[in-house]
């Protein structure tokens, strides 16, 4: 069943927004595992631009970015196991798990 | 007749799914409590694989279903439980260390 | 620092405007044919009849053998981070914990390896048979009785390694063969793509039970 062009805008700019919002979260959000969360919804929307990419073609439906994006997938929860650990480490080492609210030059 | 309303069910039912999506995303981006953020963010990715499917890709929806939503899942609640422990130890009881 | 106190409000802006950005781009984008009549043109030497596990594990074997690879390396990271923790939070012991378990963990199995299984012919493969497998794993380590030894390390060890090891060995041997790395000759691409996918599914099974548990294991 083919998506219906006006659905497939629809799953771009969903995919667009995500990536934004995730990117302006990671900018603005202390918290280490919020960041985290934040990476994660950026790549969520990066996967859904390529897969309505994918789905929008002129010859049907590509399976080479549904390869790329189950690579990524896995690859996104490899760079999640990690970071969530170096949290706990940095949480453990100086006894908080988000970023302090100025430099310290301020 | 009826393919059309099909059609415009199916937009319908995209343009929800999308709006459902942003609104889980920024609401699970605001922060407030973390245990919170996480849960949204597991119900996120199962809103993920719905959209998958949507969009013509049912492999990638079951690795969203299973990897995305179900081990990330975990591992950020196992993650938390053990931020919070830290926390007690840290700052309650004053055993520090 | 007057322009480090003004630039926080700078954010919201600036991200309005790439979201602006991008959604021109994005939402103008040409239509294109993409890579499905190639794809398409090489199914008959693919050994496997759905194409995303054809991209997957034999025209872009190289991208999943180094995706297997960055799994391992991420549980190498982990463990060179600290010790295993306890797992903070464990479900009460009882008869309804383990009379579900005792349903539960074969259906998963079943699932999992069907799932494998079905991979060369629908949608279905190794990562996502792992994942369930692996996640029959997590909840087997959750809810496990004391007194239930854990793997042996060594174990533990092999199985990581496992999935890139028989990966490698058969990349290597279609490289020797005269297929070039990561080829098969077509006759046997159909086995050996399965019982790379069977391998790597424990692997990965693996690797996300160690990843759950986190740390290297004590003493």
């Amino acid at each position: 069943m083919a998506t219906e062009p006006v659905s497939l805008q629809i799953y771009l700019a969903c995919g667009t927004l995500l990536f934004v919002m995730g990117l302006h979260a990671l900018v603005v959000r202390r918290h280490l595992l919020l960041k985290i969360l934040a990476i994660n919804i950026m790549g969520s929307g990066i996967f859904m631009v390529l897969l309505g990419v994918a789905a929008g073609g002129d010859g049907g439906v590509d399976p080479v970015p549904h390869a790329l994006v189950i690579t990524g997938i896995v690859v996104a929860l490899s760079a999640t196991a990690v970071a969530l650990v170096l949290m706990l480490r940095v949480k453990a080492a100086t006894g908080l798990a988000r970023l302090p609210r100025s430099g310290p030059e301020d | 007749m009826p393919e059309e309303i099909t059609t415009w069910f199916l937009i319908g039912f995209d343009a929800l799914l999308v709006l459902t999506l942003l609104g889980v995303a920024w609401r699970l981006l605001a922060g407030g409590d973390l245990f919170r953020s996480v849960v949204l963010f597991i119900a996120f990715g199962l809103l993920l694989s719905l959209a998958w499917v949507r969009l013509s890709a049912p492999d990638v929806a079951l690795a969203e279903a299973a990897i995305g939503a179900g081990v990330t899942g975990a591992l950020l609640l196992v993650a938390l439980g053990r931020l919070r422990r830290l926390e007690t130890r840290v700052f309650g009881g004053g055993k520090k260390r | 620092m007057i322009r480090h106190r003004s630039a926080p409000a700078l954010v919201p802006l600036m991200s309005l405007a790439l979201a602006g950005l991008l959604l021109v781009a994005v939402l103008d984008l040409p239509s294109q044919p993409g890579l499905v009549e190639p794809v398409a043109g090489a199914m008959d030497r693919a050994g496997v009849d759905h194409p995303v596990t054809a991209v997957l594990l034999n025209f872009r074997a190289y991208d999943t053998f180094l995706e297997l690879a960055v799994l391992l390396l991420a549980v190498l990271a982990v463990w060179s981070l600290g010790r295993r923790d306890p797992i903070p939070a464990r479900p009460v012991q009882g008869p309804v914990l383990h009379g579900t378990l005792r349903h539960l963990i074969p259906v998963a199995v079943v699932t999992g390896g069907y799932l494998v299984w079905v991979g060369s012919s629908d949608s279905g493969g190794a990562f996502q048979g792992g994942a369930v497998l692996g996640a029959a794993g997590v909840m087997l380590m959750l809810s496990r009785p004391r007194e239930l030894p854990m793997l042996p390390a060594p174990l533990q060890h092999l199985g990581l390694a496992l999935g890139v090891c028989v990966f490698l060995a058969v990349g290597t041997a279609g490289l020797l063969a005269g297929h070039g790395f990561m080829g098969y000759p077509p006759a046997w691409a159909y086995p050996l793509i399965l019982g790379i996918e069977l391998v790597a599914a424990l692997s990965i099974a693996l690797t996300l039970v160690l990843l759950f548990l986190g740390g290297r294991h004590g003493h």
